[in-house]
């Protein structure tokens, strides 16, 4: 990094606190929200600093969800987010791993075709395929299921290609060297490669959490039951009120506590998630 | 301990390229056998082709009196040394070592023996926990040797195992490898580009060149026989100088030889000296001094001849044409553009066919 001299640098400081004032202040507004008075908050009298209701908006939000809207507890929307989001991240890294272990290391009849197959998947996101993909999620009987929240989202052709570089990367001479000793393919990629793609494999999950985290579109379409949606569904459910009030303490607790795990899961891994971008351990 | 014998041995890639013309070698048991020859001359995949990475499409290959052209590597019982390394960066020092064996089934108590006297024999005990990252290029280099070790095997196999070493290290590695060998008493098979280490670490020196063996035998025996230009050039450093027997200026001073219309005449930078007589029946030529190399034991000096179109074939380090090194002790030096008169006496002159591929006596 460059360093600047005295003025430039506190105009390249303003400009950066100025950034981060954007982006949190409404975070921020979202949390002081969610700890005041619902009737405050309808007449445009919020004020800008934490209100004395936060025990008890969360421990509502989490245990019992709004009186009106869907009237489930968000607590039970995060565990299906949760479940969803590790099963996108999980079932992505070991599809894509896998497939691409074959593709790299084992020659077998159109090796080539298949992977443009995946590669060309890469154009095919589920808003491009939704009606297909729902018919057979509704013909397999997976719908409000978290089979069918999941697995049409697992197939990875990022990830596939991810892993695909970075096997080129290993040197042969190690798959020699396991060969020599004894190991056969299974071995070798058990003892050898996954370890050795353990931060690739954090970074991805990283990636993917998050990206399952946040599915809107996908898990609107096949839960209908209020027990298996989501919580950014029930974001969407909780403000969309006919007769009554919408209860904007609860809706921004849920938007606060939806924030939270991708949060969580980058700071826990951020060591390993920029050493998987920038380091090889060969 | 095992023989390793190569009949006939050829690879053919799936594209028709032919990286294997046949090779024919005997390594007797315990013995250590090296293969030199430029990049590219197929000595990496013939060592490849025994250890049982590449397949053999012609011949075959024997270890210890049992064909294996069809075996897998592991159930060779051949240990391999490869140029990078190759250990498992996230092992421990111990681990790489014990894997193959842990592979195999040995129980624990019998690896541990093993890879601590590995270790002790190769002074890595107080490294056995560390990771590949945190050892030197040399330690590195260690752990290679010892993972071959602890496996007891029938033979060694070494792929150019010094190269990634600065040279002071790789002179210490070389008498390393062979006091190793010659105390393990294991056959060897040994890959290098450089002809010091191939002669000094072999017992018989395999020279090839693309894809064919030019020459096998034991190290001095080459040097002192070459049998093709290729080979007078390849082993010896300085390289030979190899010049057309065909200017009159040579040709008579060769009167008498069955060679003098031979074609090509070698002679070592060593074996001439600066002498204004012409030794009876050698050959002098006048030279005049380009440039002088003084490395201090000896003095390099690289002279021109008048008279010398004739390009010799291609080979590698060749000089160009009519530049002829001579090797003399450290203390004398030449001035650059003196004309001097450099000889060599009869014994010490290499004939060959004008192909080159025909060693003919004096």
């Amino acid at each position: 990094m460059v360093e600047e001299e005295g003025f430039r640098r506190y105009v390249a400081h303003i400009i950066l606190w100025i950034g981060i004032a954007v982006v949190a202040f409404p975070v921020y507004i979202a949390f002081v929200a969610s700890t005041q008075d619902n009737a405050l908050i309808a007449n445009g009298q919020m004020s800008l600093l934490p209100g004395g209701h936060f025990f008890e908006t969360y421990y509502q939000t989490i245990f019992v969800g709004t009186s009106g809207s869907t009237r489930e507890p968000v607590g039970n929307m995060m565990l299906n987010s949760l479940v969803m989001a590790l099963l996108i991240a999980v079932g992505k890294i070991a599809i894509s791993i896998i497939s691409a272990y074959a593709i790299v290391y084992f020659r077998f009849p159109f090796r080539m075709p298949i992977f443009w197959i995946i590669f060309i998947t890469l154009m095919l996101p589920v808003e491009v395929r939704i009606y297909p993909t729902y018919k057979i999620v509704a013909d397999l009987h997976m719908l409000d299921s978290y089979a069918g929240l999941a697995l049409p989202l697992i197939a990875s052709a990022t990830a596939t290609l991810l892993f695909r570089q970075f096997f080129m990367t290993v040197p042969d001479e190690l798959l020699e060297a396991s060969r020599i000793d004894g190991a056969g393919p299974l071995r070798f990629f058990w003892d050898t490669l996954l370890p050795l793609s353990r931060t690739n494999m954090a970074a991805l999950f990283v990636i993917l959490f998050i990206l399952g985290w946040n599915q809107y579109l996908w898990p609107l379409l096949i839960t209908t039951r209020d027990d298996m949606q989501t919580i950014q569904i029930g974001i969407r459910k909780m403000i969309t009120t006919t007769d009554a009030l919408t209860e904007w303490p609860i809706v921004m607790a849920t938007a606060v506590l939806a924030m939270l795990p991708p949060v969580f899961v980058v700071v826990v891994m951020q060591k390993l998630f920029v050493r998987g971008l920038v380091e090889t351990e060969k | 301990m095992a023989n390793v014998t190569l009949r006939n041995v050829r690879k053919t890639y799936p594209g028709g390229f032919e990286a294997i013309k046949g090779v024919n070698v005997d390594v007797g048991d315990g013995q250590f056998c090296v293969l030199v020859g430029p990049s590219g001359c197929g000595k990496s995949t013939l060592l490849r082709m025994v250890a049982g990475l590449e397949t053999v499409t012609g011949g075959e290959i024997d270890i210890g009196g049992k064909v294996v052209n069809q075996v897998e590597p592991a159930d060779r019982d051949i240990a391999m040394v490869f140029q990078n390394y190759a250990l498992y960066p996230h092992m421990s020092v111990f681990n790489n070592m014990a894997y193959g064996l842990r592979n195999r089934g040995m129980k624990e108590a019998e690896i541990k023996s093993r890879v601590d006297e590995a270790a002790r024999v190769l002074e890595l005990t107080p490294m056995l926990e560390r990771k590949p990252r945190q050892l030197s290029g040399g330690q590195r280099q260690r752990v290679a040797m010892g993972r071959a070790i602890v496996r007891q095997p029938k033979v060694f196999l070494f792929d150019e195992p010094l190269s990634n070493l600065d040279a002071k290290l790789r002179i210490a590695m070389r008498v390393e490898i062979r006091k190793l060998q010659r105390r393990l008493n294991t056959t060897s098979i040994y890959v290098t580009h450089d002809q010091l280490e191939a002669m000094t670490l072999a017992d018989i020196l395999v020279v090839m060149n693309g894809g064919q063996v030019e020459q096998v035998g034991n190290p001095l025996a080459i040097y002192e026989k070459p049998a093709t230009t290729f080979v007078a050039s390849f082993i010896g450093a300085p390289p030979m100088n190899l010049m057309a027997t065909r200017p009159e200026e040579i040709r008579s001073q060769l009167a008498g030889s069955s060679a003098a219309d031979a074609g090509i005449l070698g002679i070592r930078p060593e074996d001439f000296v600066i002498t204004d007589q012409a030794p009876d029946g050698g050959v002098a030529l006048p030279l005049t001094v380009e440039a002088i190399e003084r490395v201090g034991a000896e003095t390099f000096v690289y002279g021109s001849r008048e008279q010398e179109q004739q390009r010799i074939a291609a080979n590698p380090g060749e000089l160009p044409p009519g530049e002829i090194i001579v090797r003399i002790p450290g203390t004398e030096a030449p001035a650059i553009g003196a004309k001097i008169r450099v000889a060599a006496v009869r014994s010490k002159l290499h004939l060959f066919s004008a192909d080159g591929r025909t060693r003919l006596e004096a």
